[in-house]
């Protein structure tokens, strides 16, 4: 069969994320018939530069989540006669396979566009969560840091810049190696920073239900019930159910992508509390006899949360980078693994013959931090006009 | 001032001697020393080798006595082998047994052996930290004066089409992290296959095969625009978009002050107002973002260098934490705690001399 010209490439690749449109025309769909009562994600629609954002993330979220439908072959599968094939190449003997590797093959014969495919789920399982555990770490240590201040306040700063004054290549260098996963060091951490979410949403709970015991005693006692699940099976593997689990390899990356971004969540959060803390409202609670907890976690919080809102969003675009980063340098992943970082550093050996192998994922995450950064800065101005 | 400086020093020592102990560390665990040893005496060495090998060497002691050390503070180690010989930290490095029991860390200006480079420490990082400096001085002289025009440009007249077009770019720039920008940078203008260099040849614009070369080895001895621009752009690109965002928001939020709209009623033109009434004010903030954006660039100017085979600081530090060379990791690690921590008091600094409203107590 003849290579496809670029026009069948992009036509066929089209159908392929048929799954992705569909849904995507649905969410847009939904979103803005009903975007006046959605609040902030609501307002999004009304912004040009956030909704191309939104419609990025969703367009690669949608890819990670219909990935096996999207693939047209095994992202590890090596096909004969197809090494570094450029894109649209016909496979020579297809018997049931799809007929073309669209976006070509890479240097171990492997199908490109279905490694592309593949890598935004690897990217997407761990950016999100990572950026999300940082966020409760960097909350519940920088509330209490600048609402009580003094001692509490001038340790933890402390702590954090030194964090921060470590090169991060460095600390991804030492943190993750294969030597380091033998050692006690990453379940040490990983046992203290998942403890940081289950504190968070507990101290959450308790503080605003604990005049209701009945209420206050069911909602911790499940928050309790599935954190101490969900930590046995991440923090030890030990789940007997076998929902939660994490190898080794990928706890090691994804505590060292944590421990990277904790300190400066922090810091904007002790910002922000310092700031708000001032507040009339905050002085009424004070004088309502409120607790410190309920005063961090239920006043000043919420009122945090647009600055908040917005850079969760950047950083989980900073994580998609440093995962990139990581797999740039090979740490921590597995050599076939299809993540986009590793796959770019495979591909740059021959960049300047065959660029296609390491420029497809390097478009790919590009589109996805950019997307990102877009949604942060619609949802920005939508939340400066209120 | 003297006392904000003092104490600012002092912070800085404290830190560092935290960072150098976590890297010692980390670099001293029981199976990194077994790598070490595998790759400095042979791949296929017995447990008891092994053993022996980080005896015999010095990396047997605690931990904390190693550490002591290597700062200075505590006496090297000694060994007499039952021929006779003396060997010991300071004795082996300088080859003279009556410095036995001496003590040689950095604190006596010894910073120890780099089991990478075969040489000393002190002099692989000062013979690197130069091509590093003038790399990132180039990536200075691209990266500001873009970044200050963008963000200007864009903040002038906050909502205009320059504004969303420059605002776009800027946020592009910093979606675009090194190892794609490079990627992308070297297919697009450096391959001679792809891209635009077959194109430019073809049609004689160009006199060699590429447009500029893909690999900077050869800058180390001569830097030209062929083998320099693309690692400079690299590294440029990704940090120009966050000091553009910075000067844009500060632009804008002078354009909206009082003394503006003064100077606009009067009739003063627009170029004027921006030129001479808006800058200064506006680049107080960009100012303080350049310079804590240096350590920012660390990270990128190391994949620049592994990427484009720049042998400076940042290839160095690569090299050493690959082959875990332990005093060069340190030693790396200390300059690269300096940098930043100096970078930031720079800025302090330079933030208080700019703006005059605010004073260090």
């Amino acid at each position: 069969m003849d290579p496809l010209s670029w026009f069948d490439i992009l036509a066929r690749a089209a159908q392929q994320f048929l799954p992705v449109w569909i849904a995507l025309v649905v969410t847009f769909a939904l979103s803005i018939r009903f975007r006046r009562r959605l609040g902030l994600y609501g307002k999004l629609f009304d912004s040009p530069i956030g909704m191309i954002g939104f419609g990025i993330v969703m367009f690669w979220l949608y890819t990670a989540l219909f990935a096996g439908l999207i693939v047209t072959h095994d992202p590890l599968a090596q096909v004969s006669g197809l090494r570094n094939a450029a894109p649209g190449s016909a496979l020579r003997a297809p018997t049931d396979l799809y007929p073309y590797y669209l976006f070509g093959g890479d240097s171990l014969a492997r199908d490109v566009f279905s490694r592309m495919v593949m890598g935004a789920r690897e990217v997407l399982r761990i950016a999100p969560f990572a950026a999300m555990i940082s966020f409760m770490i960097g909350i519940s240590l920088g509330l209490p840091a600048g609402y009580f201040g003094g001692k509490l306040d001038t340790g933890l700063t402390f702590l954090a810049n030194l964090v921060l004054a470590f090169p991060v290549i460095l600390l991804f260098f030492l943190l993750v190696a294969p030597e380091i996963q033998q050692t006690i060091i990453p379940k040490v951490m990983a046992g203290v920073l998942f403890l940081a979410p289950i504190l968070f949403v507990t101290v959450l709970l308790n503080s605003r239900f604990f005049t209701q015991p009945p209420k206050r005693n069911l909602y911790v006692g499940v928050v309790l019930l599935v954190g101490a699940w969900a930590y046995a099976g991440l923090v030890f593997n030990a789940d007997p159910v076998g929902l939660w689990s994490m190898s080794p390899n990928l706890l090691n990356v994804f505590v060292a992508v944590v421990f990277v971004n904790a300190p400066t969540v922090f810091r904007i959060v002790r910002g922000i509390t310092l700031d708000i803390k001032t507040r009339d409202y905050v002085a009424a609670a004070q004088t309502r006899g409120e607790g410190p907890w309920y005063i961090m976690l239920w006043e000043i919080l919420p009122n945090a949360r647009g600055p908040l809102i917005v850079d969760f969003c950047l950083r989980i675009g900073y994580t998609t980078i440093l995962l990139g980063t990581l797999g740039f340098f090979g740490l921590g992943v597995s050599p076939e693994s299809p993540d986009w970082g590793s796959t770019i550093n495979a591909g740059r050996r021959l960049l300047t013959v065959y660029p296609h192998p390491a420029l497809v994922p390097a478009i790919s995450l590009m589109s996805l931090v950019l997307g990102l950064n877009l949604l942060a800065d619609g949802l920005r101005e939508e939340s400066l006009r209120d | 001032m003297l006392l904000f400086l003092l104490r600012r020093i002092g912070m800085m020592l404290v830190t560092a001697l935290c960072l150098t102990f976590v890297v010692f560390a980390l670099t001293n665990l029981p199976a990194k020393l077994e790598t070490l040893a595998k790759t400095q005496a042979g791949s296929r060495m017995t447990d008891a080798e092994v053993a022996s090998w980080i005896n015999r060497n010095g990396y047997g002691s605690p931990m904390l006595q190693r550490y002591g050390e290597w700062l200075g503070v505590i006496p090297g180690w000694v060994r007499t082998d039952a021929d006779g010989t003396v060997h010991g930290r300071c004795v082996d490095r300088h080859q003279d047994a009556s410095l036995a029991g001496s003590r040689c860390g950095i604190l006596q200006g010894d910073w120890g052996y780099s089991t990478r480079f075969q040489d000393n420490v002190a002099s692989v990082v000062t013979a690197r930290v130069g091509a590093t400096g003038l790399l990132m001085m180039w990536v200075m002289i691209v990266m500001v004066p873009m970044a200050l025009i963008v963000g200007v440009l864009a903040g002038m007249r906050e909502g205009s089409r320059t504004d969303r077009a420059l605002s776009t770019f800027a946020i592009a720039s910093t979606a675009t992290p090194e190892y794609v920008s490079g990627v992308l940078f070297i297919a697009l203008l450096a391959s001679s296959t792809v891209g635009l260099s077959p194109l430019l040849a073809s049609w004689g614009w160009i006199d060699g095969r590429v447009l500029f070369q893909g690999n900077a080895r050869s800058a180390m001895d001569d830097i030209t625009l062929s083998n320099f621009t693309l690692p400079v752009l690299t590294i440029a690109l990704y940090g120009m978009g966050y000091v553009a965002r910075i000067t844009r928001a500060s632009m804008t939020e002078v354009m909206t002050q009082q003394y503006i709209r003064t100077a606009r009623l009067k009739g003063v033109s627009f170029t004027n107002i921006v030129v001479k009434h808006a800058l200064r004010n506006a680049l107080i903030a960009p100012f303080t973002v350049i310079m804590l954006q240096i350590p920012w660039l660390l990270n990128g100017v190391v994949i620049s260098e592994v990427l484009f085979s720049y042998l400076g600081f940042c290839w160095t530090l690569y090299e050493a934490a690959v082959n875990n060379d332990i005093e060069l990791l340190l030693a790396s690690s200390v300059v690269a705690v300096v940098v930043v921590l100096v970078t930031q008091l720079i800025s302090d600094i330079g933030y208080v001399y700019l703006n005059p409203r605010i004073r260090i107590s």
